[in-house]
C-alpha cells in the first residue's frame, strides 16, 4: 500500500484508452464499475476532442457481483458491435473488474462477433499509464499486422503518437515534412489516426519512425523482427536530435541527407548576443524519459544551460536515464512522488525548471520559473496555434517556450543596476510578471519588522512562506548592515543569496552574517 | 396534460428506468468539496490508481501543496495476501498522521477494489479511532463506484457521522449538507432574523463544532440526495422537516417556511425577513430569464439535483423540460418538488448511455445539460450544453445565489447568440 497525493501516470487502462481514442473503427470494450467513465472527460475536455471516447464501459454494481457480471460484459460487446461497427474491438478490464476474474478476453473470444477481438492483459496493481499505451499498441499490431510486400517508393510508418499526448498532433505533421523532404512518404501514423485496416499494412513500409519510445518501442521491436523493417532510435526533439535522426533515416534507407533548414532559427537565436545571459543557467529537468533526455540535450548543447539535476516519472526509463544522467554529471532522480522532486528542486535551487504541469506549480510555489516539456498533459499543452516539439520547427517552439519564462537579458542588467531606483524596485516585480506596479513609499528607511513585511508583500504569499522558513530554519543571525544589502539584491535571486550565504556562514562556523560574509560567499559560489 | 391536477404535477408520472453505461462520477468525487468545507478533515480513500487519477482528474488538485485527500494505493502484495493490508493501512495511517497534526477526523473511504476484496474498513475505522484518540476520529464510508453515483458519495460520508454525533435532548434545527461557507452564513443569518438561532450544521466546519442530535432535533435537508442521512437521523430519533429544495426564489421561500412553520414564527415576521432578499433574488433571475424563457432543456442524470433544478428552471426562468434525468429517484424526499414540476417531461432515472444519448438528439433541446465527457461531443453535433458538475461545484443554493443559479443556465446560450458569426463558416469547414 502506498500514499499518494498525485500521481503522475493514470492507471494502464487509461493508456489502452489514449491508444483506441488516437484510433479509428477501432472500439474499446472495458470491464468497468460505474465512475471509471471519469476518464472520457480528460479526452473531451483536456484535448477539447469533439467525439466521445470509443470505448463502452459495462457499468456493473455490487447487486450484479454475486450474479452473473460476464453476461453483462458479453451483451456489453454485442451492443457495442452492433451500434458501432467497429474493425476491431480491443476488450480489458479496469482495476476493480481484474478482481472478479470474468476473463474478458476468453469471454469475447467466444462470442464469435465477426471481427478482430484484441485481449489485453493489463495488470492495474502493477503498472501504469505508460505501459498501458505501449502494450495496448503492440497487442493490436501482433494481432493485425503481418509481413506483406514492400513498398514500390521507399516510405516509412510513424509510430508512437496518440490520443492525449504532449504536442503528438503536431510533431507528426513536422516529421511527415522532414521526411518529405527526403522523398519519403508516410506510409501508415499510428495508432494516431490509423483504422485496424491500416494496421494491417504497416508491414509494406520500408521502416518505422519511432517517435515516443514510451508508446510503441515494444511494437517497432515486434515489426523489427516479424516485419523486418528497422527503426530510428533517435528522437528528433532538438537541432542536434534532428540531425542525427536525419542521418540515421539516411543509413537506413541510403538517400542522401535532403534538409529544409531555411525554417530552423534557434541555432541564430542561440547566438545572438542577447542571449548571452542564458549561459550557464541551471536547470532542473524532469518528465518522460523521452523528453527529458531530449530537455537535457538542448538545454545544455544548444541553449548554454548546466544540467543541475534531471529526472524522469515513468520507471521503463530508469535505466537510459541514469546513464544519461552520469553524461551529465547528476544523479538521476526516478520517482512518481511528486514531494520527492519538489525536494530535489529546493535542495538544488535551479534557476529554471524544465518539467510538467507539476514542476511548473512546483516552481510557482518556490518562485522558479518553469517551463513545461513534458506530458501528463494539461489544457494548456494543447494550443490553438501549431507547435510542435520535433523537428526544424519545434527547436524553435522550444526556444520559445524555454526563454519566455526568465527575466530577459536587459531586463536583468536593469534591475541590478537600477535596483535602488524608486520604480524599479522589489515590490514592481519585473513587468512581465504581471504584477501591480508600486511606487515605493518615501520612507525607504523603514524598521526590520515593516522591511521584513514588504519583503513578504512584494512576493506571492507561498514564496514569502518559504522565504521565511529559510530564515527561520537557520541559526545564523543576521546583521542588520549585511540584511539590508541582502535587500539591495533583485528579489528573485534574494532567496538564493540568502540560502547561499547562510549555507556558507554555517561551513564557516559563523554565527554572525555581515556584508563581509554576504560578499565572501558571492565568491565562493561565483561561477 | 390537460387530465393532470396541477397539484399533482409529476408526482404520479411513470418513471422510465434505465440500465447500462452511466456517464456519471463514482462517490468519490464527493471528497472535493466535503474536504473544503471540513477543514480539519482528511479523507483518504483505499483504492486502486483509478481513484487517485480520478479525484486528480476531477478536482485538478495541482493547486494545492499538499490536499488534505490521498488515495493509498493498493498493490499486487496487498490483494496476494502477502501483507495484512490492514497492518498495512494502519502503517500509512500513522505516518499520514504524525505529519499532519492539523487533522482531527480521519475518513477511510472505500472504493470499487476495497469492497470487491471486502477489506473492512468499519473494523480499520474503529481500531484508528482507539490508537489516535482523543486527537483523532477515524470514520469510514464507501465512495465506490459499485455503490454509489457522484453526489451520493457526500451521502454516505455525513449518514457515517450521524451515528458519532453527541446525543442532545435540546431543541435545536439541523441544518444538512456541505454547504459553501458564505452560502451557510446566509441561511443562518435569515433563520436568526426569524428568531431561530438554534441552529447547527451537518457537516460543521471544524470537527469541535460537530451538531448533537437526540429526540428533540428537527432537520432540514439542503440537498436532494442526502436519502441515507436522512434515515440515519430518523434512526437517532431526529423528525424530517420536509420541504422543497432552496434552489431559487420560490424554493428558498419555501424551505425558510417549513422550518418557521415548525418553531411557529409569525407570519408578519417571516414576510418581512426575507422580503428584501427575496425581491433582490427575483430580480437577478428576472435578467437571466430574458435569455432562457420559452427554451426547452434535457436533463442528463448527474448529481440528483436535476428535479428541483428543472423545477426552479420551468416555474422561475419560463422553460420547458424535455427529460429530466436523475441517477436515483428518492421519493420521499422529492415529493414537494414532484408536486410543482408541471406533469410533460419524461422523468428517467438510472442511465443507459447511448439510448438516452438517442433521445438527446431527437428532442434537440435548447440546452442540454450534461457530464463533462458528454459535452463537447454534443457541442460539435451543434447543441447547447450546460456542464452538470458547475451546478454541484458553484454556490447555487439561496436567495443570494438564485441568479447565479439562472445564469449558468443562461450563459451557454448567450455564448452561442454572440459567436453565431463564426457558426456559419465553421460548419463549412468541417
Amino acid at each position: 500500500m502506498k500514499l499518494t497525493l498525485w500521481t503522475y501516470e493514470g492507471p494502464p487502462h487509461v493508456g489502452a484508452m489514449r491508444v483506441a481514442t488516437g484510433m479509428k473503427g477501432l472500439h474499446y470494450v472495458l470491464h468497468a464499475p460505474q465512475g471509471d467513465t471519469y476518464a472520457d472527460l480528460l479526452f473531451t475536455m483536456i484535448e477539447r476532442r469533439d467525439h466521445r471516447p470509443p470505448v463502452t464501459y459495462t457499468t456493473f454494481q455490487a447487486r450484479d457481483l454475486g450474479g452473473d457480471t460476464a453476461t453483462l460484459f458479453k451483451t456489453a460487446c454485442q451492443d457495442a458491435v452492433d451500434r458501432f461497427a467497429p474493425e476491431a474491438l480491443i476488450v480489458g478490464a479496469s482495476c476493480t473488474a481484474e478482481l472478479i476474474q470474468d476473463d474478458p478476453a476468453g469471454l469475447a473470444e467466444s462470442m464469435d462477433l465477426g471481427i478482430p477481438v484484441i485481449p489485453l492483459d493489463l495488470p492495474s496493481y502493477q503498472r501504469k499509464e505508460g505501459f498501458g499505451t505501449d502494450e495496448t499498441f503492440l497487442q493490436i499490431v501482433r494481432h493485425l499486422a503481418k509481413p506483406i510486400a514492400r513498398s514500390a517508393q521507399i516510405t516509412a510508418n510513424l509510430i508512437g503518437p496518440t490520443a492525449l499526448g504532449f504536442r503528438h498532433r503536431d510533431d507528426i505533421v513536422e516529421i511527415t515534412r522532414l521526411l518529405a523532404d527526403m522523398g519519403i512518404n508516410v506510409s501508415v501514423c499510428a495508432p494516431m489516426g490509423a483504422r485496424p485496416s491500416d494496421i494491417a499494412r504497416l508491414g509494406a513500409a520500408h521502416f518505422n519512425v519511432l517517435m515516443y519510445p514510451e508508446h510503441a518501442e515494444s511494437a517497432a521491436r515486434w515489426l523489427e523482427t516479424n516485419c523486418k523493417q528497422p527503426y530510428t532510435k533517435c528522437v528528433p526533439i532538438g537541432v542536434g536530435a534532428t540531425h542525427d535522426f536525419l542521418a540515421e533515416v539516411a543509413a537506413i534507407t541510403g538517400l542522401p541527407i535532403k534538409s529544409d533548414t531555411s525554417r530552423l532559427r534557434l541555432p541564430w537565436w542561440t547566438r545572438s548576443v542577447d542571449s548571452t545571459y542564458l549561459t550557464g543557467k541551471r536547470v532542473f529537468v524532469f518528465g518522460d524519459g523521452t523528453h527529458v533526455a531530449a530537455a537535457a540535450r538542448i538545454a545544455r548543447d544548444e541553449m548554454g544551460f548546466e544540467v543541475a539535476g534531471l529526472g524522469c516519472f515513468n520507471r521503463e526509463m530508469a535505466r537510459p536515464i541514469r546513464a544519461l544522467a552520469k553524461d551529465y554529471g547528476v544523479e538521476a532522480l526516478i520517482t512518481d512522488d511528486y514531494l520527492e522532486v519538489e525536494a530535489a528542486i529546493a535542495a538544488l535551487h535551479p534557476e529554471m525548471i524544465l518539467g510538467t504541469q507539476m514542476e511548473r506549480h512546483i516552481g510557482k510555489r518556490l518562485g522558479i520559473p518553469c517551463a513545461v516539456i513534458s506530458a501528463p498533459v494539461h489544457v494548456q499543452d494543447f494550443p490553438a496555434r501549431y507547435s510542435p516539439q520535433m523537428g526544424w520547427e519545434g527547436a524553435n517552439v522550444i526556444f520559445d517556450t524555454w526563454v519566455h519564462p526568465l527575466v530577459m537579458g536587459l531586463e536583468e542588467h536593469l534591475l541590478h543596476m537600477f535596483r535602488d531606483d524608486f520604480e524599479f524596485h522589489d515590490e514592481a516585480g519585473a513587468s512581465h510578471h504581471g504584477g501591480q506596479h508600486i511606487a515605493r513609499p518615501a520612507s525607504a528607511e523603514a524598521t526590520p519588522a515593516a522591511a521584513a513585511a514588504t519583503e513578504a508583500g512584494s512576493m506571492p504569499a507561498e514564496i514569502a512562506t518559504v522565504v521565511e522558513e529559510t530564515a527561520t530554519d537557520s541559526n545564523v543571525i543576521w546583521l542588520s548592515d549585511a540584511e539590508k544589502e541582502l535587500r539591495k539584491i533583485p528579489f528573485f535571486v534574494r532567496g538564493k543569496a540568502r540560502r547561499n550565504t547562510e549555507k556558507y556562514a554555517e561551513g564557516k562556523g559563523l554565527t554572525r552574517i555581515s556584508i563581509e560574509t554576504l560578499y565572501e560567499a558571492k565568491a565562493h559560489y561565483a561561477r | 396534460m390537460t387530465g393532470t391536477l396541477p397539484a399533482l404535477g409529476c408526482t404520479n408520472t411513470p418513471v422510465l428506468k434505465e440500465r447500462g453505461q452511466r456517464e456519471v462520477f463514482c462517490g468519490l468525487t464527493g471528497i472535493i468539496w466535503l474536504h473544503r468545507k471540513m477543514q480539519d478533515a482528511f479523507f483518504l480513500v483505499v483504492g486502486s490508481r483509478t481513484c487517485a487519477h480520478l479525484l486528480q482528474s476531477a478536482a485538478g488538485v495541482m493547486i494545492f501543496a499538499e490536499p488534505r485527500f490521498g488515495t493509498a494505493i493498493l498493490e499486487e502484495k496487498d490483494l496476494a495476501g502477502l501483507v495484512d493490508a490492514q497492518a498495512e493501512l494502519d502503517r500509512e495511517v500513522a505516518r499520514l498522521l504524525s505529519r499532519r497534526p492539523d487533522i482531527r477526523q480521519l475518513f477511510l473511504v472505500g472504493s470499487c477494489p476495497s469492497e470487491v476484496i471486502k477489506l473492512d474498513l468499519h473494523r480499520a475505522a474503529e481500531r484508528m479511532s482507539a490508537a489516535h484518540a482523543p486527537h483523532v476520529r477515524v470514520l469510514n464510508y464507501s465512495g465506490s463506484g459499485i455503490e454509489t453515483t457522484f453526489t451520493q458519495g457526500e451521502d454516505a460520508c455525513l449518514a457515517a457521522m450521524v451515528p458519532a454525533l453527541a446525543h442532545s435532548e435540546a431543541r435545536e434545527v439541523l441544518i444538512v449538507g456541505a454547504l459553501p461557507d458564505v452560502v451557510e452564513d446566509q441561511a443562518l443569518a435569515l433563520l436568526a432574523a426569524m428568531g431561530i438561532t438554534n441552529v447547527r450544521c451537518l457537516p460543521a466546519r471544524r470537527s469541535a463544532d460537530a451538531p448533537q442530535v437526540g429526540e428533540n432535533t428537527v432537520f432540514a435537508l439542503v440537498q436532494p440526495f442526502l436519502g441515507d442521512t436522512h434515515a440515519a437521523l430518523l434512526r437517532r430519533g431526529a423528525r424530517h422537516i420536509a420541504a422543497p429544495f432552496p434552489f431559487g426564489a420560490e424554493g428558498t421561500t419555501l424551505w425558510l417556511q417549513a422550518i418557521a412553520h415548525e418553531f411557529g414564527v409569525p407570519q408578519a415576521v417571516f414576510d418581512a425577513v426575507i422580503a428584501a432578499p427575496r425581491a433582490r433574488a427575483e430580480k437577478a433571475i428576472a435578467a437571466a430569464r430574458q435569455t432562457l424563457d420559452g427554451k426547452s432543456i434535457f436533463f442528463f442524470p448527474d448529481s440528483q439535483l436535476e428535479i428541483p433544478l428543472a423545477r426552479f428552471l420551468t416555474r422561475e426562468c419560463g422553460m420547458t423540460a424535455l427529460e429530466v434525468g436523475t441517477p436515483f429517484l428518492h421519493r420521499d424526499l422529492l415529493a414537494p418538488e414532484l408536486a410543482l414540476l408541471a406533469a410533460g417531461p419524461v422523468i428517467s432515472e438510472g442511465q443507459d448511455v447511448d439510448k438516452q444519448l438517442a433521445r438527446a438528439r431527437a428532442a434537440r433541446a435548447d440546452l442540454t445539460v450534461c457530464g463533462l465527457g458528454l459535452a463537447n461531443p454534443l457541442e460539435a453535433e451543434g447543441m447547447a450544453t450546460k456542464w452538470a458538475i458547475e451546478l454541484v461545484f458553484t454556490p447555487v443554493h439561496f436567495y443570494e445565489q438564485a441568479g447565479d443559479l439562472a445564469a449558468l443556465f443562461a450563459r451557454p446560450l448567450r455564448r452561442r447568440a454572440l459567436l453565431a458569426p463564426l457558426a456559419p463558416r465553421m460548419e463549412a469547414a468541417e
